[in-house]
């Protein structure tokens, strides 16, 4: 268990001066996560502070972050460990021209740590206490959902001819996906489920003002409106999240508006809408949202 | 008077109610849910709900479910949980064997037989399936079995071994490592494949009614041979509602199957709203992923009530996403068809195939069109 996480109130308020503004449910479920010692499987729509949440996590328990990337065709030699083969082989070459014959030796110097490329689960166990983020782990494929899975069972690595790694505590993993793909049940049940929706307006705005303060509270609370109300919509290809809302506060304030209006609004739409059939309806309806 | 139950017991017969909602509730989810509450205590009912949502559910979906069985059973008015009346299962009626498969008969009698049943059974893979009476309709659901589905496949990114193809350095490394570093013979790798996803919209709206059962035959047929291929197919109806009956589709009998389907799905020989339907389905699941790079095949005759620019518009942004787009028109294969109504109009420019789909010989072809997308 990673030492200070006594409540589930202890959790948001040590999450809270990292500036990330969890609610009482995120909270106690990082709070059973830590305490259960199980994985936290994290799903919602893209753009809602998924991997956020764990570098936040890690910053807030002054831990390292260990993040692996995932991919299609990721196996575990990319995920778990790597020998460095070329630099075996000219350490073989440098013994062979100094002179050191000694088969048994030469072998023995081989299988050494300096050879060894511990990739981020390895890396994760070495380093506990940690946070490991597993990052989009529906673009991954069944076969990577099945490692995955024995590895967090067992938090025992064997690496043949090293020896097996055992971490001391095993580390606070945080899975995140994206629900392209429907995840195996296993792995789903290993882990803690928690699906993270879109803030509400207060909880907006106050994140907003937490994580860009330079933003004037008067554009955030309009801008946070404006996107509350387009969330609403059933028409647009992708609901703006808040990495957007975040990314549209920041662009509107650099281009020095402290209010918005219609022209700085269409310049900056670029970081709110990623899709053209969006941008072309939300421009058709700023002007009416902006009256009122 | 309440009877005195231990907690342990009502946090049990909880995850009971909510397995018989529907959630995929298991052992060793509730012995989790357990633990849970154990850490979080008991008498926080907040609490006791998060710890819940956290441990016993795996989707949105059962989420919703989730919120309505713990008000219910939690209801701080009443203390009692309430028993839920198990439903009584149907029984499915099994269907007859067709008689005339060949039995190998002995004597010229016989043989006549079989050779003019041989031919019936012809014939009526190529009858158009409305004009069939009840008789006829259940040899053909017999002869659903001979349709096999080998799914489509596509390139991945995961390699394997292979004696051609691209140098596989890691191997080669590793192979001169036992030579001292000296190069040894080249170790060869391919992209490997994998099964391509089917997706199968089936329209049963009240045009469409003729040809219902056989199209769920059809797709209970394609979802079992592609999962003994190892190829997904996903299936739903659309109409009025969009319904996923995928998971219906699943058991082995056909008209369990069926029967199973049934239930399922609320708008039988309702209207057609192709448009709108296939916007919810290309929001919900289509565009996450399920129709990515699938090949999804549009079963309707494009009767559209709604909005024809709609399902226009809907039609290119499923050409966008998917592999292959295939529309199967049972009136197509008539004689003197012509696609003139709004809907088929509006949604050919983005297909790649338009099929008929009347008997079992088109739906034969309709699988070899898939298996080679």
């Amino acid at each position: 268990m990673v030492q200070g996480m006594d409540s589930a109130a202890d959790v948001a308020a040590r999450l809270g001066t990292t500036g990330y503004l969890a609610d009482e449910e995120l909270a106690t479920v990082v709070f059973l996560a830590s305490r259960m010692q199980r994985p936290l499987l994290l799903e919602g729509e893209p753009g809602t502070g998924k991997t956020a949440l764990a570098e936040a996590l890690a910053q807030s328990i002054d831990v390292p972050l260990v993040r692996l990337q995932c991919y299609e065709g990721i196996d575990a030699s990319q995920a778990l460990y790597d020998w460095d083969f070329p630099r075996q082989i000219l350490h073989l070459r440098a013994l062979e021209a100094a002179g050191q014959v000694d088969s048994d030796e030469a072998e023995k110097s081989l299988y050494d740590e300096r050879f060894l490329l511990a990739r981020p689960v390895l890396a994760a166990l070495r380093q506990a206490p940690a946070v490991l983020l597993v990052d989009e782990v529906d673009r991954a494929d069944d076969e990577f959902e099945a490692f995955l899975l024995e590895v967090l069972s067992t938090w025992q690595v064997t690496i043949p001819e090293f020896g097996t790694v055992t971490a001391p505590e095993p580390p606070l993993v945080v899975l995140t996906s994206n629900r392209t793909r429907e995840l195996h049940d296993a792995l789903k049940r290993r882990c803690l489920y928690h699906w993270i929706d879109h803030p509400g307006l207060e909880r907006e705005v106050e994140i907003v003002r937490s994580r860009a303060p330079e933003v004037s509270e008067a554009l955030a609370r309009q801008v946070v409106g404006l996107v509350q109300e387009l969330r609403t919509r059933d028409d647009l290809l992708k609901p703006p999240g808040v990495a957007e809302t975040l990314d549209w506060a920041r662009a509107l304030t650099y281009l020095g508006s402290a209010e918005l209006d219609l022209a700085s609004a269409a310049a900056t739409l670029g970081a709110l809408m990623k899709y053209r059939e969006d941008a072309d309806r939300v421009k058709a309806a700023l002007d009416r949202m902006l009256a009122r | 008077m309440t009877p005195d139950r231990g907690a342990d017991e009502v946090l049990l017969g909880f995850t009971r109610a909510l397995r018989a909602a529907g959630v995929a509730v298991t052992q060793d989810r509730a012995h989790g849910f357990l633990a849970a509450v154990a850490a979080v205590g008991a008498d926080d009912r907040q609490a006791t709900y998060w710890a819940g949502r956290a441990t016993l559910c795996g989707s949105p979906d059962d989420l919703a479910r989730y919120d309505q069985v713990f008000a219910a059973w939690f209801d701080p008015h009443d203390g009692l949980p309430r028993a839920r009346p198990r439903e009584a299962s149907r029984p499915a009626t099994a269907h007859l064997l067709p008689d005339a498969e060949g039995a190998g008969g002995a004597g010229a009698d016989d043989e006549d037989v079989v050779r003019a049943a041989a031919s019936a059974a012809e014939v009526l893979q190529h009858r158009d399936v409305a004009s069939l009476d009840a008789a006829e309709r259940r040899r053909l659901a017999g002869m659903f079995a001979r349709l096999a589905l080998r799914p489509p496949v596509r390139r991945t990114s995961r390699h394997q071994r292979w004696h051609r193809g691209e140098v596989d350095a890691p191997r080669t490394l590793r192979r001169s490592l036992r030579h001292l570093g000296e190069p040894a013979d080249i170790a060869w790798r391919r992209r490997g494949t994998r099964p391509r996803r089917v997706v199968l919209l089936l329209d049963v709206s009240g045009s469409m009614s003729a040809y219902a059962d056989a199209l769920l035959r059809l797709a209970h047929r394609l979802t079992q041979s592609a999962r003994a291929g190892g190829g997904t197919v996903d299936t739903f109806t659309i109409g009025t509602r969009l319904t996923h009956v995928t998971r219906a589709l699943r058991s082995r009998d056909a008209d369990r199957a069926i029967v199973a389907a049934g239930e399922v799905v609320p708008d039988w020989s309702g209207g057609t709203r192709l448009g709108e339907t296939l916007r919810v389905f290309l929001d919900r699941w289509g565009q996450r992923g399920m129709a990515r790079g699938a090949v999804v095949v549009v079963f309707s005759d494009g009767w559209e009530r709604g909005d024809a620019e709609l399902l226009g518009e809907q039609m290119a942004r499923l050409q966008r996403i998917a592999h292959r787009v295939v529309w199967v028109n049972p009136h197509r294969g008539k004689a003197g068809y012509e696609p003139l109504q709004g809907g088929v109009v509006a949604a050919l420019p983005h297909c790649d195939d338009f099929l008929a789909g009347h008997s079992l010989a088109t739906f034969a072809d309709l699988t070899e069109v898939i298996s080679r997308a």
